[in-house]
């Protein structure tokens, strides 16, 4: 009886619900079209996801200290603007650049960073001045358009991978990129520095008394955001050259995917593997609503239910095992 | 209890959020009318369609070297009431936003337009405002001009139609010459009202060329930039008619917010499903990505229409592939300032001053390439500024 329970109870974790819809959305996707799972085409959707997986990492570590991070859609348009003016097509000019965008990753997520805990802002003001200063800044140094062109080898990571593997036809670097990002973050959180985060989050005073530098581990969080965003941006430039709408609104569909992977806005729960299979989600529903061929108007609203109700259902399973309080009414169900 | 409450405020957040990033960020290209109020088939208005489409063969008065002084069938009025002594009149300008390449492009263009005229001593002080795609600001900015009085003409190109038309009443009432471009309003209280042909003619001129260069039974994937705006519901309207009476295959109309990565992902996943003989679009923001989802997937290039984006115009020589750039005639931010200066000298001008409108086809890709070789990727080859004095640097350096 408790093994059944126990693996009831595993399945229905906020964690896993959203590898349950993960299942259930390809499998939709392969009912519409079972070709879908052929080796090319899986490759392709995985390249095109990566940039939203690899935001996904930044941002849990930043949701699970008890921030958001609503900069790195504007740091993702900016990084790719500055990269298209900085090269100008310059092959040789691309590793410089690419040390540049880097640092400057890390510089707007130790701004975020700083901001947040030594002056005591609110990240989600903190972070939403950042995307105006990112965004206002970009158009006044480019006038409004972007100019410039990006080198062939900057837009490799991106566009290109390994090519004439059997079956799969082209492994992209960007599916390279994100295992590796995806790895790095699993380690991390398993560091003292994860467990910091994750006590940050989950109650910043207890983690703060029993000795652990609060504020530092935010900090860095926001930089594992900007250089994330970084990544993502060198990914997007590559896959689909510059544009002047590059990174728009990717702020939301980031936090959205995070939020659907169970982690809890505030901080304190979830985990980064499941932020990432979160942002495969999104993806992969867009491609089922490709695939349904869904008109463009209702997609947003069709989204925006099913993102509400996996949460909601995440959340009414995560406070069943929890004995309720005297003083909070349980969710009615 | 905390979490669940944290969980479904922020569920109800982020739905609302997501639905309006994905609905209102979206920039608004070169936009006519933005009405948003009507839907559906309201878009399409017969006799309009009908009289674009004729516009497009009526032979331009004036000189085609010059084709932003040139007028489609114009019907001149008197302008002798306006008339003011002497120079340095001081022209003000209610701009809705520099939001996107295509205005940034024009506002360069009449900028240096304004220095000509200024140098010859027509325009004294030119003073603009730039409302950023807001409507209220842009009624205020409007006001503005009207209050201080210093004003001897105002130009406006208005944000959204219905919303700007009292301003622009306004504008009129003050008993300054008033001029109104690119998008119009609901009154003819402007002295002249300056546009290209318009959205069916664009959308036409495409529809058509991919009509005349695929394979009947061939299939075609529209992209376009986002609903509701009307200049490009009327590209899309023109298209459908146009697609309507020929043997193409329509496989979907997408909306992409001309974000280069949506587009190329759109495409990629049509490819996957099976071929795409054209590619239709309503503006040339990101034509460039979905050219290269062909290549990615090994597919031979689509016949394709952009616009005179630069960007798109370079692909398409580079793979010497079947296209056609139809234009949404950029010259005209040169006309409005001239304008100005020709009713405070009281000469005559067109009620509606309708500009020529022609995509730039194969034959003329080489020339306009040239033309502009050292500008920038997202600027538009008919800007119409390369006898202006800052040519070339004032476009490249911006």
């Amino acid at each position: 009886m408790t093994r059944v329970r126990e693996l009831l109870v595993r399945a229905t974790n906020p964690t896993a619900t959203v590898f349950v819809l993960l299942v259930l959305v390809f499998a939709g996707v392969f009912a519409m079209n079972p070709g879908f799972f052929e080796g090319p085409s899986l490759m392709a959707f995985l390249k095109q996801a990566a940039p939203l997986v690899i935001l996904a990492a930044g941002q849990y570590f930043v949701i699970v200290s008890g921030n958001f991070d609503l900069s790195v859609g504007a740091l993702v348009g900016a990084q790719v603007v500055i990269a298209a003016r900085l090269i100008d097509g310059e092959e040789s000019r691309t590793v410089p650049v690419l040390i540049v965008m880097a640092l400057f990753g890390i510089a707007v997520g130790l701004v975020n960073g700083l901001i947040t805990t030594a002056l005591k802002v609110q990240s989600f003001i903190t972070t939403l001045g950042m995307l105006l200063v990112l965004y206002g800044a970009i158009r006044l140094w480019t006038g409004g358009a972007p100019t410039g062109s990006l080198s062939e080898a900057f837009r490799t990571p991106g566009r290109l991978g390994i090519e004439n593997v059997p079956v799969l036809g082209q492994i992209p670097w960007a599916l390279l990129i994100m295992i590796a990002v995806g790895a790095g973050s699993v380690l991390l959180m398993r560091t003292r520095f994860g467990r910091i985060l994750m006590a940050a989050g989950d109650n910043e005073r207890a983690a703060a008394l029993s000795g652990a530098r609060v504020g530092t581990a935010r900090t860095i969080a926001f930089i594992l955001s900007g250089l994330s965003a970084t990544v993502a941006g060198v990914l997007i430039g590559g896959f689909a050259g510059v544009s002047a709408q590059v990174g728009d609104g990717l702020e939301f569909t980031v936090i959205t995917a995070v939020v659907l992977g169970g982690v809890v806005l505030g901080g304190g729960r979830g985990s980064v593997l499941a932020a990432m299979a979160g942002a495969l989600v999104i993806e992969a529903l867009f491609t089922l609503f490709n695939q349904m061929a869904l008109p463009s108007t209702l997609r947003p609203a069709v989204q925006g239910a099913i993102i509400i109700a996996a949460v909601a259902y995440a959340a009414r399973r995560r406070t069943r095992p929890v004995p309720t309080t005297a003083t909070a009414t349980p969710t009615p169900s | 209890m905390r979490t669940t409450r944290i969980a479904a405020a922020a569920a109800a957040a982020l739905g609302i959020l997501l639905a309006t990033a994905c609905t209102t960020d979206a920039p608004t290209d070169e936009a006519e009318d933005a009405t948003t109020e009507e839907s559906g088939d309201e878009w399409f208005v017969q006799a309009d369609y009908e009289e674009q489409l004729a516009q497009r063969d009526v032979e331009p008065e004036g000189d085609p070297a010059t084709p932003w002084l040139q007028a489609i069938e114009p019907e001149w009025i008197d302008t002798a009431e306006f008339a003011q002594e002497g120079g340095d009149h001081t022209v003000c300008f209610s701009n809705a936003s520099i939001s996107n390449p295509w205005r940034v492009t024009g506002w360069i263009t009449m900028q240096q337009q304004v220095a000509v005229l200024q140098e010859s001593g027509q325009i004294g002080e030119f003073r603009h405002s730039d409302a950023g795609d807001d409507d209220d600001q842009q009624i205020s900015d409007i006001q503005a001009f009207i209050d201080s009085g210093d004003c001897d003409a105002i130009i406006i190109s208005p944000s959204t139609t219905a919303t700007l038309t009292p301003a622009v009443e306004a504008a009129c009432e003050s008993g300054v010459p008033v001029i109104v471009f690119d998008r119009g309003v609901n009154t003819d209280c402007a002295v002249t009202f300056i546009h290209p042909i318009g959205g069916y003619a664009f959308g036409a001129d495409a529809a058509e060329f991919l009509v005349d260069n695929l394979e009947p039974g061939s299939k075609v994937l529209a992209l376009r930039i986002l609903p509701g705006v009307d200049v490009l519901e009327h590209r899309w309207a023109a298209a459908q008619e146009i697609f309507a009476d020929s043997e193409l295959e329509i496989l979907g109309d997408e909306f992409t917010g001309g974000d280069a990565a949506e587009i190329k992902n759109i495409v990629t996943q049509y490819l996957q499903r099976g071929d795409v003989d054209g590619i239709w679009m309503d503006a040339g923001d990101g034509a460039v990505a979905a050219i290269e989802a062909f290549e990615d997937a090994g597919k031979p290039y689509p016949v394709m229409t952009g616009e005179d984006e630069l960007s798109f115009m370079r692909k398409w020589k580079d793979t010497g592939m079947t296209a056609l750039a139809p234009v949404y005639s950029n010259f005209q931010w040169r006309t409005p300032v001239i304008a100005a200066t020709m009713i405070l000298a009281g000469e005559q001008v067109p009620a509606e001053w309708v500009l020529p409108q022609e995509p730039i086809t194969e034959a003329e890709l080489d020339q306009y390439l040239e033309v502009n070789a050292d500008m920038p990727s997202l600027h538009y080859a008919k800007f119409g500024g390369e006898d202006l004095p800052g040519f070339p640097d004032a476009w490249q350096d911006r």
